[in-house]
Parts: C-alpha cells; structure tokens; sequence
C-alpha cells in the first residue's frame, strides 16, 4: 500500500473534524437533557433532522433577503427550540414520575410521529440548499481545496462549547443547572421551580439539535431517515465521552469524527464496526465514559 | 385444572382450528404472530421478570435466523438440526455478550446490549461472501414435509406452544422466583447471599436461546431474511410489542404482538403512514394504559369482581 501524502491527510482529519463539530452539537444537547432530567431523548435526531427541513423551508421564506441563509438558520432552530419545549411542558413532564421505560418509550413514539410528519409535509425525495453566498468559496492548504464553510463549522463548534461552559461555571442559571444535576429535590426545597427549569433544559437542548440540524442542511442531504441516523452516532459519542460529561461530549465527538473519517481510508468494509466495537469497549472498561463520574448510587 | 389454563386450552384449540377459515391471509397473520409473540415473551423474561432493559435482543433472533438458513442453504443441513443450531447459536451468543453486559445496570447495561447487537449487524452487513451483506439471503429452502403455509403454520403453533409451556415452567421455578426477586431489588438479593449477576447470565441465555428460535423460523416462513432483522429499530419494535401486551402478565407480550401485526396489517392497506399510526399508539398507551393491553384488562376484571 502506497502511503497517501500529508495534504490529503490533512483534508481528511479536517472532514473528520466538521463531521465532530455537527456531533457535538447535537450530543452535547442530548447530554444536558440527560445529565439534568435523567431521560435519553431518542428524539434527539428527529429535532435535528427538523432543523434542517425547516431551514429548508425557511430558505424559501427570506430568499430575497441578503442573509437569508441566517434568518433561516435563526429561525429553524428557535422553532424546534418552541416545538421541543412544548412537547416536554404538556407531555413529557407528566411522565416524570413513572419508570424510566416510559420516558424512552415515549421519546420513541416521538421519532416515529415527527419522522412521519416530515414526510407528510416534505415528501420522501431528496432536499438541498446552497451554502451562504459569503462562504461559498474554497480555501487551499497545502495544494488542496477545502470548503469556507466547513472551516467555519470547525470554527463554530469550539465557540459554542466555549459560550457553554462560560454559562455553566459563570452565571447563576448555570449554577442551577449544575445543582440540578446533583440533587434535584434539594434544590426544589430551596425555592427553585424544577419542573420549569426542565422545560428550558429541554429547550434548550432541543435548540442545539435543531442548530446542528440547519447548520448541516447546506452540506448534507435532507432525507427521511437522518434522524435515525445520527442519534445513534450521537449516544456513541456520549458514551464515549461520558453520558453528562460537557467535555467529555466534544471528546467523544472528535474520535468518532475521526475514527469516521480514516476508518473510511483504511479499512472500508469495516469502519462502522470499529465505532460499535469502540463503543462496547469504553462501556465495559469505563461504563461512565471517558471523562464521566461514575454514578454514585 | 385452574381457570386460567381451561382457557389457555380453548385459546390453543382455536388456533389449531385457523387454518378451516382456508384463508391464506389469517394462516400468514398467525404465522407472524405466533413467531413475533415467541420473540416478544423471550425478551420479556429479560425486561418483565428479571428487570434487564435489552436494547439489542434483535442479535439473538438474527442470529437464529442466519444460522438455520446459511446451514440449510450453504452447507445443506438437515432441517431438525439447523433448527437445533439456531437456538443453541443464540445461547451461546447470549453468553458471550451477556457475560459483559451483566456487570453494567441500567441504562449502561442497555446501552452495551446496543452496542454488542450492532457489532454483530455490522458483522452481518458487511460480510457479504457469507451472508449477502445488504441484498440479504434469498430463496431459503423450504424443509421437508413442511412446504405448505398450512403445515408450516402448525409447525409454528406447535413449537410456539411448546417453548412458552417450558418458558411458563421456568418462571413459575424457584429459578424464575429467584429472577423476579433480583427485578424487586438487586442489592438485596445480593445482601442475602446470592450471586445476582449468575442469575441475570441465565437469565439473559435462556432469553437469547428462545429468542434464536423465533429467528429461525421467521427465516423459513419469509424465504429470505435481510441484515435489518440485527438493527436497533428491530430490538425497539419487539421491545414496544412487550410493554404494550403488558410486561408484568406472562402473555402480555403475545398480545401485545398480536395486537401491533394485526393493526399494521390493517393499517398499512390503507396508508403508507403506519410509523406514525403507532406512535400516537403507544403516546396514548404510555399516558392512559400505563400497565398495557393485559395489566388494563386485569385491573378491569378485579374492578369488576369487587362489585359484583
């Protein structure tokens, strides 16, 4: 076997990274909701397969507007932000107090319903849009073209995670967020309402979804079936990383980026293989992930 | 003989009658249904009376599946003992993978059970020399003696009938009071000097053995079988099956198979939307019916009784 030269790694190790940033995205959402409310949200996808069919159809709203791929984005992901926070405020909370089999199995039928619906107002074909007008470009490194837009999705993700954690450990609705996760009745009895919080955990985690969603609308095919898709990418990065784990989510996103992205390379026939077998590994060896706490319960 | 088991008999006696209604269209619903039921009670041992949330059960009736029909395909095994391969593959399966997933509870347990069931999907996708990979294994021969819908549907009803005669021995076992025990509360059994995580190896054997048996006879019934039998969606599917029947009534789960095939079957002549039909399904089971179809009935009947 030939030695492929540094440039294409490089491209390759790139395309590797913008897929993590995506992954990140979406499984950091699903990693809060689970790290505060305690239920793996299997409609996690199905919120980020929306973002991206509402971008679409917000494309097609503000066409005329200078920076309609950005109003677009904008308002894609605040609507699945609003639809996510509905569902937990008139459904899902009611299901707090039942086992947790009830909550998976809930957001289960929610990826069945919302899969449906999309191909009911979508229709099965294939979807597309153009990349913004001012980073429709391509940048060369080292001999070889890589797209603007893919170097600014690189760019994005590290921002996001750093706004996040600046959130989480400087202001006081991160504190709460964080006690939540460590005792929630106690923080109940000191006067915070819960039950609302939750409701702005979900939403929030659902915006980062619906974001990832419409940030790859321009780059991916919008198809029935990327829901399914990407969440179960998405709880192998957050096993990887640490179901709860902020930093251990961008880690976990970034090896199954890459595992991706060379798996391809050196053994095609059997990258998806590699990631499973990743993740069984991880789960028997460190059941809590790579940067996780184990659960002390 | 108790109540209950003179109406088992007449439920069985039915079902031997089905194939008089000379319908081809109710002898392949109850086909489906006896296997899928099968499938559903197996993993019901796991969920309902051990309190072990598989995720990836799909592994064990694919396994099932693959090995009756590669060793009658490929290496021209006798029917009986391809038959008898299947289950003990999916035993042996079970006790590999289990031996791993049993150290991990709940949703860590759940999530390796997925992780193992798409290892051996992926396996079977991409191996394409053994299994076909994607385009699946056609044209699976029909055994012996058994080439009619009719007599390959009495097969059915007759293993079926027999492995949930033995799965309902087991339960009823000191071995089963033993799983139940370990679902009411793990620590404690372990506090009184038994070796849980043996108990849930067993239990998830058994689970993986009857669950290989359902898998090889989907195989034959369809003629072909296809890696989609290994994904997640499929473990998800029965999983649904189980909690809708009733998770805590030893047929729960059959009726919960019987009730989703029959209504997909009626449903998708109708519209191409049947996702959608059984999510607001199960929305409306999880938010009204929270016990299942049987968990509901039986609250009802003592209802009843008690103002009789």
């Amino acid at each position: 076997m030939q030695l492929p030269d540094p440039s294409f790694l490089l491209i390759q190790c790139l395309s590797g990274l913008t897929y993590a940033m995506f992954l990140f995205l979406i499984a950091s959402g699903l990693s809060l909701i689970f790290g505060i409310l305690r239920v793996l949200n299997f409609a996690h996808g199905s919120f980020y397969m929306l973002g991206a069919y509402l971008t679409y159809q917000f494309v097609s709203y503000f066409i005329n507007s200078p920076a309609y791929f950005w109003w677009a984005v904008l308002f894609a992901s605040v609507s699945v932000a609003l639809i996510g926070g509905i569902i937990e405020m008139l459904l899902l909370s009611r299901l707090y107090v039942r086992e947790e089999l009830n909550q998976l199995l809930f957001t289960y039928a929610l990826v069945l319903i919302l899969g449906d619906f999309a191909k009911i107002i979508w229709g099965t074909g294939q979807l597309s849009i153009s990349r913004p007008a001012i980073l429709k470009g391509a940048v060369q490194i080292f001999g070889q073209y890589f797209p603007e837009y893919n170097i600014f999705i690189i760019l994005l993700g590290p921002g996001i995670a750093l706004l996040f954690w600046l959130i989480m450990t400087h202001t006081r609705w991160g504190r709460i967020i964080r006690a939540a996760a460590l005792d929630r009745e106690m923080l109940g009895t000191l006067g915070v309402n819960v039950s609302w919080l939750f409701t702005v955990v979900f939403t929030i985690g659902a915006w980062m979804a619906g974001l990832g969603g419409a940030l790859v609308a321009p780059i991916a095919a919008i198809v029935p079936g990327m829901d399914v898709e990407i969440i179960i990418s998405a709880f192998i990065v957050v096993v990887i990383g640490g179901l709860g784990s902020f930093w251990g989510t961008l880690l976990g996103a970034v090896i199954l980026g890459q595992v991706i992205s060379f798996g391809i390379l050196v053994l095609p026939r059997l990258s998806m293989v590699f990631i499973y077998i990743l993740m069984a590994v991880v789960l028997i060896l460190r059941p809590w992930g790579l940067l996780g706490k184990p659960l002390k319960r | 003989m108790p109540r209950e088991n003179w109406f088992l008999v007449i439920i069985i006696l039915c079902l031997a009658l089905l194939p008089m209604s000379e319908s081809r269209f109710y002898i392949f619903l109850g086909t489906d249904i006896l296997i899928m039921g099968l499938f559903a009670v197996s993993l019901n041992l796991l969920l309902g009376y051990t309190g072990l949330v598989s995720f990836g059960q799909a592994a064990y009736f694919g396994i099932g599946a693959y090995t009756c029909a590669l060793l009658m395909k490929k290496a021209s095994v006798a029917f009986p003992i391809a038959f008898a391969a299947a289950a003990v593959f999916g035993a042996v399966a079970a006790l590999i993978i289990g031996f791993f997933c049993i150290r991990l509870t709940k949703i860590y347990f759940a999530m390796l059970t997925l992780a193992f069931s798409q290892i051996v999907w992926a396996i079977v996708f991409k191996w394409n020399s053994l299994t076909g990979g994607d385009n699946g294994l056609i044209g699976i021969p029909f055994p012996q003696h058994l080439d009619s819908p009719t007599r390959f549907y009495y097969f059915t009803l007759f293993v079926v009938v027999l492995s949930l005669f033995l799965l309902r021995k087991l339960v009823n076992s000191p071995l089963g009071r033993m799983l139940t025990t370990i679902r009411e509360n793990p620590e404690r059994t372990e506090f009184i000097g038994i070796n849980v995580k043996k108990f849930q190896l067993i239990a998830f054997m058994i689970s993986g053995f009857f669950s290989a048996i359902p898998g090889a006879l989907f195989g034959i019934f369809n003629h072909s079988i296809f890696p989609d039998l290994l994904f997640w969606s499929h473990s998800a599917e029965v999983l649904i099956m189980t909690i809708l029947g009733g998770m805590y009534s030893f047929f729960g789960p059959m009726v919960g198979a019987a009730v989703i095939l029959y209504l997909r079957m009626l449903v998708t002549s109708y519209t191409q939307y049947w996702p959608l039909i059984m999510g607001t399904i199960l929305t409306l089971l999880l938010f009204f019916f929270p016990g299942g179809i049987l968990g509901f009935l039986r609250s009802q009947l003592t209802f009843l009784k008690r103002n009789r």
